[in-house]
């Protein structure tokens, strides 16, 4: 029986882009290993915190939205708390209204992608068409 | 001087309260889902020194404030909104 969950957390701002990218990697890995099947992910990137924690202002915010088992959640918060990296974190079990706010979500942001690339794309094309002109 | 007598005049005019019916915007706008991670939005229901308003002033359903005070709490942990602070707006 897998569940829906999301979870976000905030890796300290000392951290290399490398390392981030490895810490989430490793929670990743965590989630994949045990069973769990990634939905969505987000990457916020570096934020202000509300409120200095750990004497830090600044953390690396990462969004995981996955399908996994009840219990291979406690192997995951384990995990988090095991990892110094990892300043906070939040594991909430997702709704019916949870889950289809959170797909809307996705759409939102998918459609927001696609529309910076079709942005991207035109311009490429006008570019070719120039180069085409030339040949012309 | 009979008929400027009749309009009584006033220095400070009253003022005739016309309460407006407060409602709840979750009910209202079919809002079933208080995301934790919109901190913008949840400053709506915060006073300036962070503490959650009373349904009394917001208008909000039982239901939803409920709900709203989770998804608050929620984003206080993840510090996206101050437990304690001065001059939030």
């Amino acid at each position: 029986m897998l569940n829906n969950y999301e979870a976000v957390f905030i890796m300290t701002p000392v951290l290399s882009e490398q390392q981030t990218k490895e810490t989430v990697d490793k929670m990743k890995s965590v989630l994949t290993d045990g069973g769990a099947e990634i939905v969505h992910e987000e990457n916020w990137g570096l934020k202000k915190l509300a409120y200095p924690v750990q004497h830090k202002n600044t953390g690396y915010y990462y969004l995981l939205q996955f399908k996994a088992d009840p219990a291979l959640i406690l192997k995951f918060e384990v995990a988090m708390k095991r990892d110094e990296k990892v300043l906070r974190w939040l594991t909430v079990s997702l709704d019916k209204h949870a889950l289809e706010y959170a797909e809307r979500r996705i759409a939102k942001r998918n459609g927001q992608q696609a529309a910076a690339q079709e942005a991207a794309e035109p311009a490429q094309e006008t570019a070719v068409e120039t180069v085409e002109n030339k040949e012309a | 001087m009979a008929e400027q007598q009749g309009e009584i005049r006033f220095l400070t005019p009253p003022t005739v309260e016309v309460k407006q019916k407060k409602y709840c915007r979750f009910k209202k706008n079919g809002i079933k889902y208080i995301d934790y991670k919109d901190p913008e939005f949840l400053k709506k229901f915060l006073n300036e020194q962070g503490k959650i308003l009373p349904r009394r002033i917001t208008g909000t359903s039982l239901k939803f404030q409920r709900k709203l005070s989770v998804a608050i709490k929620r984003a206080r942990h993840l510090a996206l909104l101050p437990y304690v602070t001065d001059l939030l707006k």
